[in-house]
C-alpha cells in the first residue's frame, strides 16, 4: 500500500519535471519560439477572458463616438456605429480560440485515428484510405467549406465539424508516415509475438512513440484553422453576426467605411497576423526540439 | 517511363471516383427544409419554380444510389446539369469562368516563383547572414498574413494616400490584353505573395541540403566559379522537390483565388461559386466544386509526370 502511494507522486513529478525541463530547453535553444509561445498563450488568455478584459460590449453602439481614430479611450478606434474596436477584436479572439483549439484538436484526433489504422494495418485498408485522402486533398479547404456551408447554413458547429474533418484527413499523411517508421521497431514485433491485440499495440506501443509529430501537428493546425475560418468569415459565410470575428470585421458593412477610418482595416488583420505568425513560429520551434527528423520540412 | 505514366493515370481513376462521391455526398446533405428556404429566399422566381419542380430538378425524388449514377452518367456525357436560376448549362458557365481563374493563378504562380527562387537561393548560399535572417523572417511573416487582409489594405491605403485604387471593372484578356494585365497584376501579386513564402522556405532548405553534397565539394575543388556551382550543379537538383511542392500548392492557389476574386471583383470560378452559394444554386456549386477538384488532380498528375522528366533517377525506375 505504502509502496503504491509513494510511487504515484514520483511518476507524477517525473512527467512534471520533464515538462519543466522541456520549457527550459525551449527558452534556451529557441528563444524566438518561446516568445511566440508566450504570445500564443496571451492570445488564448485574451480569448478565454474576453468578457472580463473587454472595456465595452462587442455590440455597444455609441453613435456620438462613431469612426474615432485610436485614442486612449478606444485604443483601436471605433467603427461606423461607434463600437469599440478593441472590444470587438477581443471577442473575435474568443471565437478564434474556441474554433482554433477545438477544430485543431478534433482534426488531430481524426488524423491520428486514420493515420494509425492505415499505417499500422497496411495492405488494402491503407490503399483505399490513401486514395480517399488523395481525393479529399484535391479540394481546397475553403472550397469544401463554402460548399458545405451553402448546404448546412453558417454556424459555429458546422464550421468546427468541417474544418476538423478536412484538416484531419489531410494531416493523417504525417501520422501515417510516423507510424510506418515506428511499426518496424523491435518492441512492436515483440508485442506482436507475445500475442498483444492490435488495439493494445496501437495504444501502448505506437501512440506514445508518435507523440512528437502529434503535438507538432496540433500546433500548426491551430494557426491554419484560424486562418481558414477567418477567410470564411471574410466571405460572409462564417459564424453569423452580430458575433464579431476577425475575418468578419474586415468585411461586410465595415468595408465601405475603411476609406474614412483606415484603422478599421488595420486592427483585426494585425491581430490575425500576429496570432498566426506566433503559432507558426512556436510550432516550428516545437518541431525542431521534438522531432529532429522533421526539421526543415514544410 | 511509359508504364509509369500509365500507372499514374490508372491510379487517378479510384481517386476520381472517391472525389465524385465526396462532392455528391457533400451537396446531398441538403435537409428537406432547405427546399423551402430556397423558395422563400428567391421569392421572385417562386412562381416559376414550384416545390415539385425544384425537387425534380435537384433529383431529390429518387433514391441515393440512383441519384449518384444518374449524376455520374450525366457528367460522363458532359452534362453537369442546369443552373436553377439562369437555366443555362452549368458546364457552359464554368468553362466561361475557368480561363479567368487560370490566368490569375498562373500570374500568381509566376510572380510567386520570381520572388521565391532568387531569395531562396540567396538565403541558402549566404546561410546565417543578415540577409538570410531577413529573408526567412519575411517568408514566415508572409505565411501568416491572410491574403484577404493584404488585399483589403491594397484597396484601402493607396486610395487614401495617393488617391489610387486598383481597377475593378473587369476587361477580358481577348478584348484589351494590356488593360487586362494591368488589372490582374495587383491581385496576382497579393495571391502570389502567400505562395512565395512557402516556396522560398522549401528552396532554401533543399539548396542547403544539396550544397552539402560531395559533388558540390568536388566542384569547388575543381575551382569552378560560385555562380556556376550554384546555378548548374546545385539548383538543378534542389529544384525537383520544389516543383512537387509548387504542384501541391495548387489547392492553395485556387482556394486563395476565391477570396481574391471577391475582393477585386474578378469574374472567375471563385466569384461564380460565391454567387451560386448566395443564390443556393446547387447544380452550379456542385459543378464548380467538381471542376476545382479535377483541375487540382490534373495539375498533380502533370507535376508527378514532370518529376520523371526532371529527375533521371525516377525515369529509370
Amino acid at each position: 500500500m505504502s509502496a503504491t502511494s509513494e510511487a504515484l507522486p514520483t511518476v507524477a513529478s517525473a512527467s512534471h519535471g520533464a515538462i519543466v525541463c522541456f520549457v527550459v530547453r525551449l527558452f534556451q535553444e529557441k528563444p524566438f519560439g518561446a516568445i511566440a509561445g508566450l504570445v500564443f498563450l496571451l492570445f488564448v488568455v485574451c480569448g478565454s477572458f474576453a468578457n472580463v478584459l473587454a472595456p465595452y460590449g462587442f455590440n455597444e453602439i455609441n453613435l456620438i463616438e462613431r469612426l474615432q481614430p485610436p485614442t486612449w479611450q478606444h485604443p483601436f478606434g471605433t467603427d461606423n456605429l461607434g463600437r469599440d474596436l478593441l472590444s470587438r477584436c477581443l471577442y473575435g479572439a474568443k471565437l478564434s480560440v474556441i474554433i482554433g483549439l477545438s477544430a485543431a484538436g478534433l482534426a488531430t484526433v481524426i488524423s491520428v485515428s486514420i493515420g494509425m489504422l492505415t499505417g499500422y494495418l497496411g495492405g488494402r485498408v491503407d490503399m483505399i484510405g490513401q486514395r480517399l485522402v488523395d481525393a479529399y486533398m484535391s479540394f481546397p479547404e475553403l472550397v469544401i467549406l463554402i460548399a458545405v456551408v451553402s448546404v448546412l447554413g453558417p454556424g459555429m458547429l458546422q464550421i468546427i465539424g468541417v474544418l476538423s474533418l478536412v484538416f484531419g484527413i489531410a494531416g493523417s499523411r504525417i501520422i501515417r508516415s510516423a507510424v510506418l517508421s515506428v511499426r518496424e521497431n523491435m518492441y512492436v514485433h515483440a508485442a506482436q509475438s507475445i500475442g498483444c491485440s492490435t488495439g493494445r499495440i496501437l495504444w501502448r506501443h505506437i501512440l506514445p512513440n508518435i507523440m512528437p509529430p502529434i503535438i507538432v501537428l496540433f500546433t500548426t493546425r491551430v494557426g491554419a484553422v484560424i486562418l481558414v475560418e477567418s477567410g470564411l468569415s471574410f466571405l460572409g459565410l462564417g459564424v453569423p453576426p452580430p458575433t464579431p470575428t476577425w475575418g468578419g470585421l474586415l468585411s461586410g458593412s465595415g468595408r465601405s467605411y475603411m476609406f474614412q477610418g483606415p484603422w478599421l482595416a488595420l486592427a483585426p488583420g494585425l491581430c490575425l497576423t500576429v496570432v498566426v505568425f506566433a503559432t507558426n513560429v512556436f510550432g516550428d520551434a516545437l518541431r525542431d526540439l521534438l522531432d529532429p527528423r522533421m526539421r526543415g520540412s514544410k | 517511363m511509359r508504364t509509369y505514366v500509365i500507372r499514374r493515370i490508372l491510379a487517378l481513376i479510384p481517386t476520381l471516383l472517391f472525389a465524385s462521391m465526396i462532392v455528391f455526398v457533400t451537396i446531398r446533405m441538403i435537409p428537406g427544409d432547405v427546399i423551402d428556404l430556397m423558395l422563400s429566399q428567391n421569392d421572385v422566381s417562386a412562381d416559376k419554380l414550384s416545390r415539385e419542380r425544384l425537387i425534380q430538378a435537384l433529383g431529390l425524388d429518387r433514391s441515393m444510389p440512383e441519384q449518384y449514377f444518374r449524376w455520374i452518367w450525366g457528367i460522363l456525357h458532359g452534362d453537369f446539369g442546369r443552373s436553377l436560376w439562369q437555366s443555362t448549362p452549368v458546364l457552359e458557365q464554368v468553362l466561361q469562368r475557368l480561363p479567368v481563374t487560370l490566368e490569375l493563378g498562373l500570374m500568381a504562380l509566376l510572380i510567386g516563383l520570381s520572388i521565391a527562387l532568387p531569395i531562396g537561393i540567396y538565403s541558402a548560399v549566404r546561410q546565417d547572414t543578415f540577409g538570410d535572417m531577413l529573408a526567412r523572417s519575411f517568408s514566415i511573416l508572409m505565411l501568416a498574413v491572410p491574403s484577404f487582409w493584404l488585399g483589403t489594405m491594397v484597396m484601402v491605403f493607396p486610395s487614401i494616400w495617393w488617391g489610387w485604387s486598383p481597377e475593378v471593372n473587369y476587361v477580358n484578356l481577348t478584348e484589351d490584353p494590356l488593360q487586362n494585365l494591368k488589372q490582374m497584376i495587383v491581385p496576382a501579386i497579393v495571391l502570389g505573395a502567400a505562395l512565395s513564402a512557402v516556396t522560398m522556405r522549401m528552396t532554401r532548405t533543399m539548396m542547403l541540403e544539396v550544397l552539402r553534397q560531395d559533388y558540390i565539394r568536388t566542384a569547388w575543388a575543381k575551382g569552378l566559379p560560385e555562380r556556376l556551382i550554384v546555378m548548374r550543379h546545385a539548383l538543378r537538383n534542389a529544384l525537383i522537390p520544389v516543383v512537387t511542392l509548387v504542384g501541391l500548392q495548387a489547392p492553395l492557389l485556387i482556394g486563395g483565388a476565391v477570396i481574391i476574386e471577391q475582393i477585386f471583383v474578378i469574374p472567375g470560378m471563385g466569384l461564380l461559386l460565391l454567387d451560386a452559394v448566395g443564390q443556393r444554386d446547387y447544380p452550379v456549386v456542385t459543378g464548380v466544386f467538381l471542376v476545382v477538384g479535377l483541375s487540382v488532380m490534373l495539375i498533380n498528375l502533370v507535376v508527378d509526370l514532370s518529376y520523371g522528366l526532371l529527375d533521371p533517377r525516377v525515369r529509370r525506375q
